[in-house]
């Protein structure tokens, strides 16, 4: 099981230059990353990409129509599926000037949280995973299930579900989601105190990830940072709030930001728990949006029959798990775009890693990588 | 004739059948405790671990995973010290093994009754570091070297607490025997009902028990310490080109030496193989009974730590050990002396 | 906050009327654009300008305008504080693809000028590391050109089955 392979620079051997990659031992992709070394030290970090590259934009200028882009979307970012969707269909929305149903609107909020919910608890348990903490990884999995058994029940899959369309959804909503998401959200809501007791307080938990990997706020602005990468280091910016799209500013939730509580500002630590208490306000806004759903209507009579938009462009915004996830589209008319362009969180966010990961030992270089919380098929698309 | 051969088969199958005892225990509790630290983790873990194989919660496991590593491709890096590097696992294994010979399992029954047990004892648990350290070197691989030497470090370091606290501990007893060591703490008397254990005999050894139980979690490579050989994380450690049955024997020397020194705590500081209850339950075979059980009581709670918390840094977990455990080890001894001269 | 309609106004006094042109499609975003070789200072400008204050730029990417036969860049920048957005482009001829590279105003052009380069074939001046990212390093060809043929083989490898 060999992680690294050793290249000789030829040269005086203080450094020493070695490859973390590209079969990484945690569940973040195929990254590599070029450290140099002195002793423990990382003098440099060069990350390298591209061997996930799928070209995501070519195909979505080569197939013949808009609507046949939203699969491949769901693919570049796998875990967080359903949000990567919702930017699409709003873009395009925005685009031919539809009008979307509220009912579809409210369902896409709902499924778009309880993904965001999916997708922090992964992250957290491959974060704790990473550390060593063998246990809450299966915590956390064992919730993500009962999400991903809800979503197979409304759409039909577990993971990549192309159901969201452009002015509706793709499948009629089941007749007992609305019970099971609600069951969900009452037995979910311990597990979060249960995780916090068992991993985010713990004293070799904190030893591990406070004052490491700091985000200082200018640096994270002019990396343009976002999701909470940004909000663990003190900027309270999140575009449902700010730039909010879709109904979300009909729902009364807050933002948490990281405080610097057991570290320093901007530290792993405070972007871990501003995952953690994502997660409680994404309940928060599932319940409400529960509430306002009307129980009435065709969630598949506003798709229009074809998808010409006129000449012009976009550039559509949403928050995913992740980040500020962005599509700039330019339309000429055709059948199919002319230009897509899919701005990942993850690619931004994995081009800070230099930046922040100056006289960091070895093991934190795998502390910080797991607090930004990347997945590949996004930077690489 | 007959005689001089009757003078050498007899001590002879008397050294046999000494050597086997320990080995069969060593094996039949690996391969339990490794089907046994599955099923611990799944529980722990919310889930069941294994089922299938065998039938009633899987407990042919370990016998098929043992099966599937002996026919293993035999895999010895190309310009690997051939020697070292084959030698290094069986060496690990034989320095755990040959410590058991000191180790009292039950009244009748002590491999070994040298007077200097426990001299003897620490004394060959250091030959594993040397393995560590051969084992690394010999792979040819510098993420093994570096691997090992961390390791050794980390075992070197840990080595001064453990002493100082089974120190702590002869200082009560007055003798390096192990198996006097157990017979002085039979009996009922303190505070009329607890058994005359050592832990209950001086408060500050009850100190020295959970130092000592932190740093033999350190010398055996368990979590939270196990960032040497790191599973998740960086290099394998010093197993990393280590495949098929010499990754077995590393396997099997580190639970025999989790074994041991569990079994050496529970001699120290809980009485051995003496009985809680006094006379009832007491006697040769249960005595062996109680040993394994406090041993194995030991051994569960090092793997409930494990699938508990999550693993330190390496230089935290020397600023551990040199910060924090040395002084106050130290300190402790001085402390236990004390009550010994004044109670 | 600011409209569009005021940051034009603002783009002209500050760059000249013939710098800043104000452009929009049937449907959509309006954008502005620049001369490919003031980009930086604009982008600096941009930036620090009390009344704008872009400190973000969310999004660079380059696309291949087939008709004209020019390559473009277009910039999607933000400000946090005031929270006003704005779009803006530069085109360049395909022949001489050059665009001063905005790294120095807004690091996180690093890796997007890179996929440009990438992707397009637009070339950064003062680039610290232009190297393609996505695609192998001795890759041939921009792939999101409109007329780009892969090629055949790949360090003796087959491309196609």
């Amino acid at each position: 099981m060999i992680e690294e392979q050793i290249l000789e620079t030829g040269k005086d051997t203080r450094e020493m230059v070695i490859n973390m990659g590209p079969q990484h031992p945690s569940t973040h992709g195929v990254l590599r990353l070029e450290l140099t070394l002195d002793g423990e030290m990382v003098k440099q970090c060069r990350p390298n990409i591209g061997y996930l590259h799928r070209c995501f934009e070519k195909y979505a200028e080569s197939v013949e129509d808009y609507a046949k882009v939203i699969p491949y979307t769901d693919r570049m970012d796998y875990v967080s599926a359903m949000n990567q969707e919702h930017g699409y269909v709003i873009a395009l929305e925005k685009l031919l000037e539809v009008e979307v149903p509220e009912r579809v609107e409210y369902m896409r909020v709902i499924v778009a949280e309880l993904q965001r919910i999916a997708s922090h608890l992964l992250g957290i348990g491959t974060f704790g995973l990473d550390l060593g903490a063998f246990t809450p990884f299966l915590y956390c999995f064992t919730e993500r299930e009962k999400i991903l058994s809800i979503f197979e029940k409304a759409t039909g899959a577990r993971l990549l579900y192309n159901y969201m369309a452009v002015g509706g959804l793709m499948r009629e909503i089941p007749e007992d989601f609305k019970s099971d998401t609600a069951d969900f959200v009452k037995t979910f809501r311990p597990k979060i105190k249960e995780l916090n007791d068992l991993l985010s307080y713990n004293k070799i938990f904190i030893d591990r990830t406070a004052h490491i990997g700091v985000l200082p706020k200018d640096v994270a602005l002019n990396y343009a940072a976002s999701g909470p990468v940004l909000r663990g280091s003190g900027v309270e910016w999140d575009l449902r709030k700010d730039d909010p799209y879709s109904i979300y500013n009909r729902f009364d939730f807050e933002i948490p930001v990281g405080k610097g509580e057991v570290g320093t500002l901007g530290d792993c630590w405070d972007r871990y728990i501003v995952r953690v208490r994502e997660m409680e306000q994404s309940l928060r806004i599932i319940e409400q949006a529960l509430d306002g759903m009307p129980d009435e209507g065709d969630v598949k009579e506003g798709i229009p029959k074809r998808i010409r938009p006129k000449e012009g462009e976009i550039y559509m915004r949403t928050e995913t798990p992740r980040g500020e996830l962005g599509y700039y589209i330019i339309s000429d008319k055709g059948a199919s775009p002319y230009r897509v362009k899919a701005r990942a969180p993850s690619f931004v966010h994995l081009s800070m890693l230099p930046a922040i990961s100056k006289g960091a030992l070895i093991a934190d270089m795998v502390a910080i990588v797991g607090s930004i919380d990347i997945v590949l098929g996004e930077v690489d698309r | 004739m007959f005689e001089t051969i009757g003078n050498i088969l007899a001590p002879l199958t008397a050294i046999l059948i000494h050597a086997a005892i320990p080995l069969t225990i060593i094996l039949v509790y690996a391969l339990v405790a490794i089907w046994g630290e599955r099923k611990i983790a799944g529980f722990i873990q919310d889930r069941l671990g294994p089922m299938r194989v065998g039938g009633f919660h899987g407990w042919a496991q370990s016998i098929a995973d043992l099966l599937k590593l002996i026919q293993k491709e035999d895999i010895v890096p190309t310009d690997a010290s051939r020697f070292l590097f084959k030698f290094a696992p069986f060496m690990m294994f034989a320095a755990s093994y040959a410590a058991f010979a000191v180790i009292p399992f039950s009244p009748e029954y002590i491999g070994s009754n040298i007077n200097v047990g426990v001299f003897y004892l620490l004394a060959i648990t250091s030959i594993l570091t040397l393995s560590v350290i051969m084992a690394g070197w010999a792979s040819n691989n510098k993420w093994s070297l570096l691997g090992g030497m961390r390791s050794a470090a980390q075992m070197v370091s840990y080595e001064v607490p453990t002493i100082a606290t089974v120190l702590t501990v002869i200082v009560v007893a007055g003798s390096l025997n192990l198996m006097t060591v157990t017979e002085m703490q039979n009996g009922n008397d303190i505070l009329g009902f607890l058994p005359n254990w050592f832990i209950f005999q001086n408060p500050f050894l009850i100190v020295a028990f959970i130092i000592f139980f932190i740093s033999i979690l350190a010398e055996s490579h368990r979590v939270p310490f196990d960032l040497p050989e790191s599973e998740s994380e960086l290099v394998g450690g010093y197993q990393t080109e280590y495949s098929g049955i010499r990754w077995a024997m590393f396997m099997l020397a580190e639970y025999a030496d989790m074994l041991l020194l569990s079994l050496l705590g529970a001699t120290l500081f809980f009485g051995g193989w003496n009985s809680p209850f006094g006379e009832f339950m007491a006697g040769p075979f249960w005595g062996f009974f109680w040993f394994m059980l406090k041993g194995l009581l030991l051994v569960f709670v090092m793997m409930w730590i494990r699938w508990t918390l999550p693993r330190y840094r390496v230089d935290q977990l020397m600023h551990i050990c040199w910060s924090i455990l040395i002084p106050l080890s130290f300190v402790n001894l001085i402390l236990v002396a004390l009550w010994e001269m004044i109670f | 906050m600011k409209e569009q309609e005021e940051i034009f106004d603002l783009l002209k006094e500050q760059l000249g009327e013939d710098s800043v042109e104000f452009m929009k499609g049937e449907v959509g975003q309006p954008w502005f654009q620049f001369p490919a070789i003031r980009i930086k200072e604009i982008a600096k400008f941009l930036r620090d300008a009390a009344e704008l204050r872009f400190n973000t730029l969310m999004c660079l990417s380059g696309v291949h305008y087939e008709k004209e036969e020019e390559l473009g860049v277009t910039y999607h920048v933000h400000s946090t504080t005031l929270g006003h957005s704005m779009a803006f482009k530069v085109r360049v001829p395909i022949e001489q693809p050059n665009v001063p590279s905005v790294e120095s105003v807004w690091k996180t052009a690093d890796w997007h000028e890179r996929e440009a380069m990438d992707m397009v074939g637009v070339m950064f001046d003062d680039h610290p590391n232009l190297k393609r990212i996505l695609t192998p390093e001795d890759w041939e060809g921009y792939p999101l050109r409109k007329d780009y043929e892969p090629q055949e083989f790949y360090q003796g490898m087959p491309t196609t089955a």
